[in-house]
C-alpha cells in the first residue's frame, strides 16, 4: 500500500468537511442572515460603505449588477497599469526592480484583474513590493468580484426571485471582508509559522559553506500565498510559485495550501444549496463536479506513480514515480493531486513543473482547464457549470415531454442564445489562439524563433496549454514556452479578458432573464434537476460539448506523445 | 378512437411526391432555413469543386473515386433530410386532402335575397362561389356545401364523413349547437345556413397551409433548439477550421474530403435533418386524432399542460343521469309508488324521465289513465307531472314538492327528508313524487361514470396533469362524483364566468390550462385558456376563440392532445440526444484516420480497428447519411410517452437514446467498414 495515496484522500475529505460549514456561512453572508461575525464586520463594512457612498440595501437588476462589475474592473485596470509601469521610482522597492514594459504590464494587469495570474514575469526579480501588493489587492478583488457575480446568480435562482437581485457592492465587499479576508489571515498565519517569509526587507545575504555569496529573495510572501490559493488566483510571490521552498516549505504547508485551493469553490456549491433551500440540488452539482474531478485525478495519480516510460526504457528504476520536475518533499501523488486541483479550479499555482508531467497527466491537467467547471474558480466555476446545466436542462426537458424549465422558469430562445455563445467561447478562444500560434510557427519560423523548448507534439502541447490556461483564467504555465514576447503577452491578454468577462456576463444575464419570468410550480411531469439521472445528463453534456471539442487538438499533443513513447 | 384514419408511413403516392419534393427543397432559399443542413449543403458544393480539381490533375487529395463517393454521400445526406420533411408534409397533406375532398364543388342552394315582400329566390351554384355572409338552404339528402351557422330550422345531420361517427347528430338554430360543417349530410329537417368563412379560409384550409410550409412558422421551442444546434455546428466549424494550422504544425497534410467529412459527421445532422419533419408530424398526429390545430405552437403547449378543465357531462359521466332506486315513504305500497313515479314520467321526454319508466318496468299505458293532462317542467314550478280524473301526481326537486305538500296542508315526512339528504350525499339527484299533495316516495337519479375514466385520470395524474371537473351540480353531488371518478378538483354550480376565473387563478400561479367548450358563453374562457379546444358542433364564436377544433366533439380528446404534445417534444429531445451522442464514435473513427499517415503511433487510437483511413472516413459519412432515413419512421410516429414520472422517463430515454446513441454508431461504422474495406 502506497503511503502517498492516504495523504491525497485525507486532503480531499478534510476539504469537503470544512466546505460544508463554510458553505452555510457563505450562504448566510449573502442572504444577510445574522452570523457570529456581525459584531466584528458590521462596523468595518459600515465605514467602507460610507466612504464609497454605497447603499448596501439598494436592490439592483441584472443589468445594473453587470454595469457595476464592469465599472469597478475598468477602474482597477487603469490603476494597475499605472503602478506596474512606474514602480521603478515608486516606493517599497528595496531590490530596485525596474518598471515593466507596456505589453507585459497589459498582460499582467489583465491577468490579475481576470483572476488568471498568468505570470509572464518572475516575481522576485520582476516586480517591486509595491507591485506585489497591488497584485495581491487584485487577488482579493478579482476573487471577490467572481463570488459576487455568483451570488447574483444564486439570488436569481431562488423560487421567489424577481428582477431585484440584491446589491452588487454589498456582495462584493462582504465576499472580501467576511470570507476571503478571515480565511486568508488564518492560512497566512499557518504558513508564517511554518517558515514562509513576511517582511518588507530586501534580499537576505549569506555566505555558503563553499564561500559563495548567496542572495535570498524574500518579502511579504505569506499573505500573498494565502490569498493566491483561497481566491483561486494562483499568482505566486516567487517565480517558482508553490514549488519554491519559501512559498511552500513542507508537506504540511502543501496540504494547507492545496486544501485552500479547492475549499471555497466547493463551499460555494453548498452555499447554493443553503440559499436555494435545495440541498439535494447542491449535492447533485457537487456529485457531478466530483465525478469529473475524480475522472481526471485518478488516472493522473496512476500515470505519475507509474513513472516515466522513457526513463524506464533506460533501465532506471522509479520507485517514487515520475519525479522529473517534482519536489521531493511532496512526492508524485501529492503533486498530481495539486496539478489536477489547480487546473480544475482555475487556480494555476503549481508545486511541480507541469511541463514534466507524463503526457496523459498533462492532458488531464489541460482537460481540467478546458472544462473549467469541476469546482472551477471561486464563484466563476459555478457560473460555467450553470451554462452546462442550462443546456442539459434544455435537452432533457424535451426528453420528458415538456418545454424545458429550470427551477420553475421556462428556458426559451433568448436564454439558449446566450448559453450557446458562452459554451462556444471557450473552445473558440483556445483553439483559435493555438491555431494562430501553430500557423505562425509553421509558416514564419523567424518570428517564432525561441518560442518552444521542445519540438513536435510536446511543443504543440506547450502552446495549447498556454491558451487553455489563459482562457480558463487559470494562469498556470506548462512552461518551456518563451512567453514574454509582445505576441504572447497581447494575444493571451485578449483571450484572458474575453474569457473572464463574457462567461460572467452570460450566466448573470440568463439568471436575470429567468428570474423575470413567471414561476411554474413543480408537478409530477416536471423534470427534477436534483436527481442522479439529471447529474449524468449534465456530465454527458460537459463531456461531449466541452471535452470532445478538444479531442483532435489533444490527439496531436499529449495523445500522440503518449503513443509515441511506447 | 374508432375513427383514426390510418395510412402507412410510406404510401406509394406519398413516396413519389416526397422524392420529387426532396429535390425541389435543395434550393438554397429553402435550405437556408435550416442552419445545420445548410452547412452540409455548402460542404457538398466544396466537395464537387474538389472533384473537378482532382479531375483537372490535383494529386494530393486522394483518388477521384473516393472523392466522388464522399460527394455523393453528402448529397444523399441532404436528400434524406429533405425527404424526411417532404414525407411528413405529404402525409399531413394527404390527410387534410381526404377531409377536404368531401366538400369540394358540391352544389349549393344559394338563397338570393330579393326583398322583404317577395319570396327569396333559390339558385343552385357551386359551393366555391359562396361568399362569407351568404345564406344557403339545405334539405334532406343534401350535402352541406360550406361551414356555416344555422340561422333557421333544425336538422339531423350525418357527420360521419368528418368524424367517422355514424350516429346522426341534431343541429338547430340558436344555442350552442348551431354550427354545421361542410361535407356533412342532412338526414332530415330543413335548415337555412349562413356561411361563416371565406372560401379557402376554413380551419381545414388553414391547417393545410400550416402543414404545407407556406405559412409554417417555427415554434418558440423549435427556434431555441435550432439555436442550440446551430451553436454545436459553430463549435465544430471551429474544431475543423483550426485543425488545418494544427496539421501544418505537425506536418500532417489533411485532405479536403477528410475535413468536410469530419465536420459533417460531427454536426448534428440527424436531428437537423429530422427537426421540421418532427414538427409537421406532430400536427399530423393531431389531425389523425381528428383535431385541427391552428398553430404548431398549440400542439407544443399541449405537452406542457398542468390543468385540464373537463365538463362532467359527456366526459366523466355518460350523458345523462339515470334512475337507479325507488325509496318508499311509510304508508305507501311499492306498487302505488311505482305507479305514481311511472305515470309522472309518462309525458316526460327527457332521458331522466325515460330512465324512471325503465326502472319501473311497467308500460305507463297499462295504467289506463283517462284524459291525462301532462304538466311540463318549467323553471318556475320546477316540477312536472300528470293530472287525470282527480289524481294529481307531481315529481320534482325536494323544495318544489315541499311547497306543494305544505300548501295542501300536509306535512313533508322526515323520512323523505332523510332520503333526500342521503341521496345527495351519495352524489345522486333526489326527485320527490307527490300524489294529491302527499309525498309518496323519492326517486334516486345517479350519474353513471364512464367505464375506464378513472384509469385515464390516474394516467394524467402520473403525467403531472391536474384534472378539474366542471359541473352545474350542487357541491355535495359534485364532490361525490369527483371522488368517484378520481378527478383532483371540481367547480360546482359552475357558471361560465367561474371557468374563466378558475383558469385565471391557475394561470396566475404559473400553470398552463386547457379546456374544452362549445357554447358562445365558453368563448372568453376558451380564449383565456392556453389550449382551448372547441367542439366542431359548437358555435362559430367558440371555434374562433379556441386554438384547436375537435371534429369528433369528443370531450375526452384533451387527454389525447396532451400526449400528442408530449410526444412531439420528446421526439425532438431524444433525437437530439441520439444525434449528439453519435459524435463519440465518429470522433474515434475519423480523428485517427486524419493523422495516422504522418503519426503512425496514433494507431492505438483506432479502437474500432477500421481498415484504412479512407474506409474509416467513408464508413462514418455513410453511417451519418443512412441514419436519417432509418429514423424517419420514428420521427413521424413519435417517441411513445409513458406516464412513469419525469425522472424515470429521463432515465429510460437516456438509456435508449443516449447510451444507444453512443453504441449504435460504433457497431454501424464497423459493419460498414467491413463491407467497404474490399475497395478502400
Amino acid at each position: 500500500m502506497n503511503t502517498e495515496i492516504p495523504g491525497v484522500v485525507i486532503m480531499f475529505a478534510a476539504t469537503v468537511l470544512l466546505a460544508l460549514p463554510l458553505g452555510r456561512y457563505i450562504g448566510k453572508v449573502y442572504l444577510g442572515n445574522r452570523t457570529w461575525a456581525d459584531a466584528i464586520f458590521n462596523p468595518i463594512e459600515r465605514v467602507i460603505f460610507k466612504i464609497a457612498g454605497i447603499k448596501p440595501t439598494a436592490e439592483m437588476n441584472w443589468k445594473q449588477h453587470l454595469a457595476a462589475l464592469l465599472t469597478v474592473n475598468f477602474v482597477w485596470f487603469l490603476f494597475s497599469m499605472f503602478v506596474l509601469m512606474n514602480m521603478g521610482w515608486l516606493p517599497l522597492n528595496p531590490d530596485r526592480n525596474p518598471s515593466i514594459s507596456a505589453d507585459l504590464a497589459f498582460n499582467t494587469t489583465v491577468s490579475f484583474v481576470s483572476n488568471t495570474n498568468l505570470q509572464h514575469y518572475s516575481g522576485e526579480s520582476g516586480v517591486s513590493y509595491l507591485g506585489q501588493m497591488v497584485l495581491m489587492l487584485f487577488q482579493f478583488i478579482s476573487a471577490g468580484a467572481g463570488m459576487a457575480a455568483c451570488a447574483v446568480v444564486f439570488m436569481a435562482m431562488r423560487e421567489k426571485a424577481t428582477h431585484q437581485l440584491g446589491n452588487f457592492y454589498n456582495f462584493f465587499v462582504k465576499s472580501c471582508t467576511r470570507v476571503l479576508l478571515p480565511l486568508s489571515i488564518m492560512v497566512a498565519l499557518i504558513l508564517l509559522f511554518n517558515g514562509t517569509p513576511m517582511s518588507f526587507k530586501g534580499k537576505a545575504q549569506f555566505i555558503s559553506l563553499q564561500g559563495d555569496t548567496v542572495n535570498v529573495s524574500r518579502g511579504p510572501a505569506a499573505a500573498m500565498v494565502a490569498i493566491k490559493q483561497l481566491g483561486t488566483n494562483g499568482g505566486g510571490f516567487f517565480g517558482a510559485n508553490s514549488a519554491h521552498p519559501l512559498e511552500n516549505p513542507s508537506y504540511f504547508t502543501n496540504m494547507v495550501e492545496n486544501m485552500s485551493i479547492i475549499l471555497i469553490p466547493i463551499a460555494m456549491v453548498f452555499a447554493l444549496g443553503f440559499i436555494l433551500k435545495r440541498s439535494r440540488f447542491a449535492w447533485m452539482v457537487f456529485g457531478v463536479m466530483t465525478l469529473g474531478f475524480v475522472w481526471l485525478l485518478v488516472p493522473t495519480i496512476y500515470q505519475e506513480l507509474a513513472g516515466n516510460k522513457a526513463i524506464a526504457t533506460m533501465g532506471i528504476a522509479q520507485p517514487l514515480g515520475s519525479m522529473e520536475g517534482k519536489e521531493l518533499r511532496f512526492g508524485s501523488a501529492a503533486s498530481s493531486f495539486w496539478a489536477i486541483t489547480t487546473t480544475c479550479t482555475s487556480n494555476g499555482s503549481v508545486n511541480a513543473m507541469h511541463d514534466s508531467l507524463t503526457p496523459l497527466s498533462g492532458m488531464f491537467a489541460m482537460l481540467g482547464m478546458m472544462i473549467n467547471s469541476f469546482y472551477g474558480g471561486v464563484g466563476v466555476g459555478f457560473l460555467n457549470f450553470y451554462i452546462f446545466i442550462i443546456i442539459a436542462v434544455f435537452i432533457s426537458g424535451l426528453m420528458v415531454g415538456r418545454t424545458p424549465e429550470f427551477l420553475g422558469r421556462k428556458i426559451e430562445a433568448k436564454e439558449m442564445k446566450i448559453a450557446a455563445v458562452i459554451a462556444l467561447l471557450h473552445p473558440l478562444l483556445i483553439l483559435a489562439g493555438t491555431a494562430l500560434s501553430s500557423y505562425l510557427y509553421a509558416h514564419n519560423p523567424a518570428f517564432s524563433a525561441g518560442w518552444l523548448n521542445n519540438p513536435g507534439n510536446h511543443g504543440f502541447s506547450e502552446m495549447l496549454y498556454e491558451y487553455t490556461s489563459s482562457s480558463a483564467n487559470n494562469g498556470s504555465g506548462f512552461e518551456g514556452l518563451g512567453d514574454n514576447t509582445p505576441f504572447w503577452n497581447i494575444s493571451c491578454g485578449i483571450v484572458m479578458l474575453l474569457s473572464r468577462f463574457l462567461p460572467i456576463l452570460g450566466p448573470v444575464a440568463i439568471a436575470g432573464l429567468l428570474a423575470n419570468k413567471k414561476y411554474t410550480p413543480e408537478t409530477a411531469g416536471t423534470l427534477k434537476t436534483d436527481t442522479g439521472t439529471f447529474g449524468i445528463m449534465v456530465f454527458a453534456v460537459i463531456f461531449i460539448v466541452a471535452a470532445l471539442s478538444f479531442f483532435p487538438a489533444l490527439s496531436l499533443g499529449p495523445i500522440a506523445e503518449y503513443f509515441g513513447m511506447k | 378512437m374508432s375513427n383514426h384514419k390510418q395510412n402507412k408511413v410510406f404510401d406509394s403516392s406519398i413516396f413519389r411526391t416526397a422524392i420529387k419534393q426532396s429535390f425541389i427543397k435543395l434550393s438554397p432559399r429553402t435550405t437556408f432555413r435550416n442552419p445545420v443542413m445548410f452547412t452540409v449543403w455548402i460542404g457538398t458544393l466544396i466537395m464537387m469543386a474538389v472533384c473537378v480539381w482532382i479531375a483537372a490533375g490535383e494529386a494530393a487529395q486522394g483518388s477521384l473515386a473516393y472523392n466522388i463517393i464522399v460527394t455523393v454521400v453528402l448529397f444523399l445526406t441532404l436528400l434524406f433530410a429533405n425527404f424526411a420533411e417532404a414525407v411528413a408534409e405529404a402525409r399531413g397533406k394527404a390527410q387534410a386532402d381526404s377531409l377536404r375532398k368531401t366538400r369540394e364543388e358540391t352544389p349549393a342552394k344559394w338563397i338570393q335575397a330579393v326583398g322583404e315582400v317577395f319570396v327569396d329566390e333559390i339558385k343552385t351554384v357551386p359551393s366555391s362561389q359562396l361568399k362569407k355572409g351568404d345564406v344557403f338552404l339545405c334539405e334532406p339528402a343534401d350535402v352541406i356545401p360550406m361551414d356555416g351557422e344555422i340561422i333557421q330550422g333544425l336538422a339531423t345531420i350525418d357527420e360521419s364523413a368528418i368524424t367517422g361517427e355514424s350516429a346522426p347528430v341534431i343541429r338547430e338554430a340558436g344555442g350552442d349547437k348551431s354550427s354545421v360543417t361542410g361535407g356533412t349530410k342532412v338526414l332530415s329537417g330543413r335548415i337555412k345556413v349562413r356561411v361563416t368563412t371565406k372560401p379557402g379560409e376554413s380551419f381545414l384550409d388553414k391547417m393545410i397551409a400550416l402543414v404545407e410550409g407556406a405559412s409554417r412558422q417555427k415554434t418558440p421551442n423549435e427556434i431555441a433548439l435550432t439555436i442550440l444546434l446551430a451553436s454545436f455546428t459553430l463549435v465544430f466549424i471551429i474544431v475543423c477550421v483550426t485543425l488545418k494550422p494544427f496539421a501544418d504544425y505537425a506536418n500532417t497534410p489533411i485532405t479536403v474530403a477528410a475535413f468536410i467529412s469530419l465536420f459533417v459527421c460531427l454536426i448534428p445532422t440527424t436531428i437537423g435533418g429530422l427537426l421540421s419533419a418532427i414538427g409537421i408530424a406532430g400536427m399530423d398526429r393531431a389531425l389523425r386524432a381528428n383535431v385541427i390545430t391552428k398553430s404548431g405552437k398549440a400542439v407544443e403547449t399541449a405537452g406542457d399542460l398542468d390543468t385540464l378543465l373537463l365538463d362532467k357531462t359527456g366526459t366523466i359521466t355518460i350523458g345523462n343521469r339515470k334512475a337507479t332506486h325507488f325509496h318508499l315513504v311509510q304508508g305507501v305500497s311499492k306498487e302505488a309508488f311505482i305507479k305514481a313515479a311511472v305515470l309522472s314520467s309518462f309525458g316526460d321526454e327527457t332521458p331522466e324521465g325515460k330512465s324512471i319508466i325503465e326502472l319501473g318496468g311497467i308500460n305507463p299505458l297499462s295504467y289506463q289513465a283517462v284524459n291525462p293532462h301532462f304538466i311540463q317542467f318549467n323553471a318556475e314550478t320546477r316540477c312536472s307531472g300528470i293530472d287525470f280524473e282527480s289524481t294529481r301526481i307531481r315529481k320534482g326537486a325536494a323544495d318544489a314538492i315541499r311547497n306543494i305538500v305544505e300548501k295542501s296542508g300536509h306535512r313533508f315526512p322526515a323520512e323523505a327528508d332523510a332520503y333526500v339528504k342521503q341521496i345527495a350525499e351519495n352524489g345522486g339527484t333526489p326527485l320527490v313524487v307527490s300524489e294529491n299533495g302527499k309525498v309518496s316516495g323519492v326517486i334516486e337519479l345517479q350519474d353513471i361514470i364512464k367505464p375506464g375514466i378513472q384509469e385515464r385520470f390516474d394516467r394524467l395524474r402520473r403525467m403531472g396533469v391536474k384534472t378539474v371537473m366542471v359541473t352545474g351540480d350542487n357541491p355535495l353531488t359534485a364532490k361525490y362524483i369527483a371522488q368517484k371518478a378520481g378527478v383532483d378538483d371540481f367547480i360546482a354550480e359552475a357558471k361560465p364566468e367561474d371557468k374563466m376565473n378558475y383558469i385565471r387563478t391557475e394561470q396566475q400561479s404559473g400553470k398552463l390550462v386547457a379546456m374544452m367548450g362549445d357554447g358562445t358563453n365558453d368563448a372568453p374562457a376558451l380564449a383565456q385558456a392556453d389550449v382551448g379546444v372547441a367542439m366542431n358542433s359548437g358555435t362559430q364564436a367558440a371555434k374562433e376563440a379556441g386554438n384547436m377544433v375537435d371534429l369528433d366533439n369528443d370531450p375526452t380528446k384533451l387527454i389525447e392532445i396532451v400526449e400528442i404534445g408530449k410526444q412531439l417534444l420528446m421526439t425532438r429531445g431524444t433525437l437530439t440526444t441520439f444525434s449528439i451522442a453519435n459524435d463519440v464514435a465518429k470522433y474515434f473513427a475519423i480523428v485517427p484516420a486524419l493523422f495516422i499517415a504522418s503519426l503512425p503511433s496514433l494507431r492505438g487510437m483506432n479502437i474500432m480497428r477500421l481498415h484504412s483511413p479512407e474506409s474509416a472516413i467513408l464508413s462514418a459519412v455513410i453511417f451519418n447519411a443512412i441514419i436519417i432515413p432509418l429514423l424517419i419512421p420514428l420521427a413521424l410516429k413519435g417517441v411513445a410517452y409513458k406516464p412513469i414520472g419525469a425522472s424515470a422517463l429521463l432515465r429510460l430515454n437516456l438509456l435508449i437514446y443516449g447510451l444507444g446513441g453512443i453504441l449504435v454508431p460504433f457497431i454501424g461504422i464497423k459493419l460498414i467498414d467491413l463491407v467497404i474495406s474490399t475497395w478502400f
